[in-house]
Formats: C-alpha cells, structure tokens, sequence
C-alpha cells in the first residue's frame, strides 16, 4: 500500500472489511474519553502550552541539544551513532549484528524502527526478530504493518486474534484475552532470555543528562531494553527533552493524552550500561536517526509538526481515521499527524492525497499535547499540493471558475437562474440526479439527488 | 442596530427559507436588516481545497460587500468561521486591517442572538418537539458556539434529546464528500445511526444538506431543518 493510493484503498477497506471501522471507532473512541476525563483532572490548556513552549525552544535550539545530549550519552557510556537517513540507520544496525554475532532479537514497540523497516532488514542478516508487545506481536503474525501509533492491532477483533491464535497455538475458539496474552507471554519469555539483542525506541531522550525514557503498559519493553546483552535505543532526532525536570511532566502529559492514565504503568529511565555487579545489557547504542527530519525542520511552514510526542491522540479523536484505521494511509503515520507528516517526510508528490483525508473537524487540534496547528498544516500541504499540480485537472477548472461567478454578483445571479431553468425543463429534473457527471455521481451514490430551494433567497429578500 | 445578512451560497440555493426566517426573527426582535445585494460566498470552498488566490479573490469580493455594514450575521457557522479566517488568509496583503474588522462584527445567528441581542427566549412555539442539535465542526471548534443554539432552542421548549455523537464530523467537509465519498457517508452514517429525533437542525447548511441525503437514502424519516428555521418557529407559532 501507498500514501498516494490513500482514496482508493480507504474504499476500498470500507467496502471490504466493515469490521474495522467497529473495531477502530470503538477502541479510539474510547480512548478518545480517557483522553478528555485526563485533560479535566488537571489545567491541560496551562500544560499543554507550557509543553509546546518546550518542544519549540528544543526545536530551535536542536543542533545545541543533539551536542548535549551526544556528550551526556558518553558520559554514561553509550555509544552514540548519527544516521542521517533510514540508508544509514540499517547500516549501523547491520555493523552491529555482524560485529555482535547477534542471532536473535526483541523489540519494543517503535515507530521509527517501522519507518526504517528494521524487520526486513535484520531478517535478511539472519536473525530471528521477536515483536514484543503484545499489539505488536499478533501483527508480526499476521505480517501486517501497525494500523495506530499505540494501539497497533486496534483494527482487529477479539474474534479475528482468536481465530489466529487457534490456528497458532490451538488455543479453543472462545479463550478469554488473558489466556491469549499467556500464551503470547510464554513464547515471548523464551525469546526475552535468548535474544542477544534488544531494540526500542525512545519517548524522549532527556539532553542534560542522556536519559532514555520509555513509557509502556506491558513490562515488555523493559525486558527487551533489560536481558539481551545489547541494547539499541533508535531515536528521532526531535525525541529530545532539554532538562531533566521536564520529562516528568511529558511523561504524565503523554499518558493522558495517549491512554487518558496519570502514568503509564512502566517507565523505564536508561542511563548507559550495566555497571559492575550490575545486571543487564553490557552494551547501549543510541542511534540518533534524522531521516528527514532537519529538512522538515527547515520548512517555515512545517516544522511545528516535529513537536509530536507520537501520544496517537489526535488519531483517537479523528472521525476521518475512525472509519478505518491506519492502513490505507500507506504509511508509518497515519491520522491527523500522518496527514500532515508523511507529506515532510515522503514527498508531496507520494503523499499528496493525505492532506485530503480531513474535514477539518479540528478534533486534532484539540486533543494534541503541543498543540500542533494540525488543520492549518493540512491546509498548507493542499496548498502546496495545487502549487505542485498535484490537484486533479477538473478541480482546478472548477475553481477557478467559481472565483469568476462568486466575485461577479450578475454573473452568479445568471448562473442561479440558469440551474432553475435548466431544471424546469422536460426532463431537467433529473439533471441534479444524473449520474453520468463525476461530482454528481459522487455526491448521488449514497445521498438523495440534490433539489434547490424554488427560489434563491436572494429573489426572495425583497419579500421577507 | 443595524445588521447586513450574509446568507452564503449553499443557504441561498437550498435552504432559502432559512434566510427569510433569519430575516423576520431579526426584525422582529427590533433589528433593522438590510441585504447587500452584490453578495455571493465566502471563499471556503477555494479556501479549504488549497486555492488561495481564489480564496482570496472571493473574499476581496466579500470585504468590499460588507464594507459599510454595522454588523454581519450568517446563518452558518462553518462561513462564520471561513470570514474570522480572512485575516489569516490576508497576512502580508493589502485589505488585512479590513479583513481584521470585518471579523470582528461578523456572528453567526444564534451567537449574534446571544451574545450581542443577550437574546435567549424567543417564544415557546417548539413545546415538545424533539429535536437533535448536530454540532458543525466549525461553530463548534473554531467560533466555540456550543451552549448559544441549545439555549436558544430549549427555551423554545424544545427537548433536546441525547445524542451521543452530536459532537462527532458528519462527514461533509465541502469538498471532502466527493473526494471521498465513502468515507464521507460512512462517516454520515455514525451519526444516523445513533440519531433518534422529529426534527434535525444545525447551523450550518453543507452538513444539513449532506445529512438530510443520506437520511433519505437511508429510508430514516426524520425532518431536517435549519437553526434558523427553527428559531423563527420557536418566535412565530409562540
Ligand atoms: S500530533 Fe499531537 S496528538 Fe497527534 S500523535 Fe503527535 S503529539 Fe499526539
């Protein structure tokens, strides 16, 4: 699937697979109620621009705090690698599989390393690639991409899962989710104590002093990032947080904005390696990717969008996402925040219909923790979009024709008139109807044809 | 006081009578109406689409209609909010201080009633109808009309009935409905299913017209009618 298949693949997705848009509008929005009852507990508007005050002071300082945080990571003994796209990314991976003799890895949940397609990559090295949360894992099953940032297998059903795993693991058709998760755990466990690698991203890498932070309800990031003698944290340039005392409120902002939780139930803090007499991974690598990001970084217009801390509440809220989930995105991100950062990241001319894929409700706007200005950005893309020529031909015809008539009140007043006259003629009546016209047809299928007042107010005026 | 109606394009074309409602409701609580005739439509349509110069031309257009006007009142939240736009879309271009003006005397009508008239009980004429308010997105999100229409209505003796996705898009999004049909009417579809009223009013006229199509398609029988409608019968049938 392509971001620029986006229409065809929604549709497609509707007619094909109704299910999903139950299974996704009922988990977002549910989600979506934790999100606003978190919000209420506290003064979210105070929170919410003081974090995006932060994120933007980072943001215009980043080359400072990438020189920080390199030199905090040393400190504590990481081994610090830049990747300036997913090319070099895989390269570092690769070195270090090959030189590490690495066979087996697990992975906590991470979006970058979907971005960088680590899966493929470490598979064709030879090794074994463990899913470790539990979404992330019945996708690897299935081979499919996550549909939601947090929620990653939110489009499927208890009864989808079931029937997977009963052809699996020959669990019976009805089991209770805590056996499935049991028996997820059991084949997972084996994996945690012989992978000799674990793979995580970051919510945020703190500059000041080289903490990774990763935030999680299963308790298997923690394992992944834990038991494996290597550990490679791969983090997006803008993960960055410049103090200390900040993460613990984007810790608790990104909880309630992504689950509607005060906390997630794990917070791992990684501060190097193992230290002597003490357990865990006797190695840790950052791999600080920017893939993208210092271009989108240098757009005036876009660079707000490098503020998201990935919470997924702006896909939870999205009515345009709820219908059916993440996949006909085609991409990595999808929902309000893919709409407006695939575009940065892959191209207009792959992406442009995403821009599209919005009402411009504003839910986003509302529900995102920084704040980011979700619908203007979707309306710089369209702009940019018809800059490009990316439009199709007959909406630009269209348009230009109707600033002709709405900037010549004679002219729409004919063009009023005409419509009446056309439609009092034998057989007129169905000119609003006709499904030969593509608008028409598109705006007919599914809603009853289009009748006009008698008369337009603006004849009726005079006698209100 | 002295108010220049904007009754938009889409009202003007299909729900006609939502003007002549606006129109004797405003007359009739002692404002003096007028109706610069050389108006057409705000521009949203170029706007959301991506194509500002011809957003631009359209509101140039607009700026210069309304001039003189005291006051601006539509009959549509969704236009409401693309006029309380034109400073943005005016940024670094000549007619910006007009622009800034012109949003500032512009209300939509319920909100105009409210927070300008501190009108809030019209008559009783809607005693017992149930009705359902759909939320536009852009009266509710962007010009923050929540309580105004639901005030208005429920001191017509409305009941309001429940409506666990008031606040959720229709789906119509202008454009939005042809580009993407499907996901346009699935989304339409949320709404119907969880609705259960008479009588479904909104301020604006694009999600109505969007919403009555599918109910009809759907076979769902349900009256819809505009804000405006309703609140001059709350006046007229009192
Ligand atoms: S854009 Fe905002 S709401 Fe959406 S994922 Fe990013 S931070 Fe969360």
């Amino acid at each position: 699937m392509r971001a620029r298949d986006y229409p065809k693949e929604a549709a497609r997705l509707l007619k094909e697979r109704p299910q999903v848009k139950e299974a996704v509008g009922g988990a977002t929005r549910h989600f979506d109620q934790n999100r606003q009852r978190a919000y209420r507990e506290v003064d979210a508007e105070a929170l919410r621009e003081w974090a995006r005050r932060v994120k933007d002071h980072l943001l215009t300082h980043l080359d400072l705090y990438l020189e920080k945080a390199e030199a905090a990571l040393k400190r504590n003994g990481v081994q610090v690698h830049w990747a300036r796209d997913k090319e070099e990314a895989r390269r570092v991976l690769a070195h270090l599989v090959r030189e590490k003799g690495v066979r087996r890895a697990v992975k906590g949940k991470s979006m970058l390393s979907e971005e960088l397609e680590v899966n493929p990559l470490l598979e064709g090295l030879g090794v074994e690639v463990f899913e470790t949360d539990l979404g992330e894992y019945i996708l690897q099953l299935l081979g499919q991409p996550p549909s939601h940032i947090v929620g990653p297998a939110i489009h499927l059903s208890l009864g989808e899962i079931r029937r997977l795993f009963h052809a699996r693991f020959q669990t019976p058709l009805d089991a209770p989710p805590e056996e499935l998760a049991q028996v997820a755990r059991r084949t997972l466990r084996e994996a945690f104590l012989s992978a000799d690698l674990g793979i995580s991203g970051a919510n945020f890498l703190v500059a000041e002093t080289g903490t990774i932070a990763l935030m999680e309800n299963e308790g298997n990031i923690r394992l992944s990032t834990s038991l494996p003698r290597v550990h490679v944290a791969l983090v997006g340039i803008e993960k960055l947080l410049p103090h200390l005392e900040d993460l613990a409120h984007f810790l608790s902002l990104t909880a309630r904005a992504a689950t509607g939780q005060r906390l997630s139930t794990y917070v791992s803090l990684i501060q190097g390696p193992a230290r002597p007499g003490e357990e865990g991974p006797q190695e840790v690598h950052v791999v600080l990717v920017d893939n993208g990001r210092t271009a989108l970084l240098a757009d005036p217009e876009a660079w707000e969008t490098l503020r998201c801390l990935r919470c997924g509440a702006c896909l939870n809220a999205c009515p345009v996402y709820r219908q059916t989930g993440g996949h006909p995105y085609g991409y990595v991100y999808s929902g309000p925040i893919g709409a407006v950062l695939d575009p940065g990241l892959l191209g207009l001319e792959e992406a442009h219909p995403l821009p599209y894929a919005s009402t411009l409700c504003g839910a986003c706007l509302e529900a995102c923790p920084v704040k980011i200005p979700i619908p203007r950005l979707l309306l710089t893309w369209r702009h940019r979009a018809v800059e490009e020529g990316l439009g199709p031909g007959w909406e630009r015809a269209a348009m230009r024709a109707f600033a002709e008539v709405m900037t010549r009140p004679g002219l729409y007043r004919v063009f009023s008139k005409g419509l009446r006259g056309l439609l009092a003629l034998p057989g007129g009546e169905g000119l609003l109807e006709n499904r030969d016209l593509p608008l028409i047809r598109a705006w007919t299928q599914g809603r009853s044809g289009l009748r006009p007042s008698p008369r337009p107010f603006h004849e009726l005026w005079e006698e209100a | 006081m002295r108010v220049s109606l904007f009754i938009t394009c889409l009202a003007d074309q299909f729900y006609a009578e939502a003007g002549v409602a606006a129109v004797r409701l405003l007359r009739a609580l002692g404002v003096e109406v007028d109706f610069p005739p050389g108006q057409t439509c705000c521009g949203q349509p170029a706007y959301n689409a991506g194509y500002l110069p011809e957003a631009r031309a359209v509101a140039r257009h607009t700026l210069e209609v309304f001039r003189e006007s005291e006051y601006v009142v539509l009959p549509s939240g969704s236009c409401t909010s693309m006029v309380h736009h034109y400073p943005e879309l005016f940024a670094g271009h000549t007619p910006y201080r007009e622009a800034v003006a012109l949003k500032e005397r512009t209300f939509e009508l319920s909100q105009f009633l409210v927070r300008v008239l501190g009108v809030t009980r019209l008559g009783e004429g809607l005693k017992g109808v149930r009705v359902a308010y759909h939320h536009g997105c852009h009266a509710l999100r962007e010009l923050g009309i929540r309580e105004e229409p639901l005030l208005l209505l429920q001191n017509a003796g409305a009941e309001l009935v429940p409506w666990e996705a008031a606040e959720e898009c229709c789906g119509f999004g202008g454009l939005f409905s042809v580009k993407l049909p499907e996901v346009s009417l699935s989304m339409a579809d949320r709404k119907l299913e969880t609705l259960e009223a008479e009588v479904l009013t909104s301020t604006d006229a694009g999600c109505l017209l969007h919403l009555s199509g599918r109910l009809e398609d759907r076979g769902q029988k349900v009256r819809v009618a505009p804000l405006a409608t309703l609140l001059w019968e709350a006046y007229a049938r009192a």
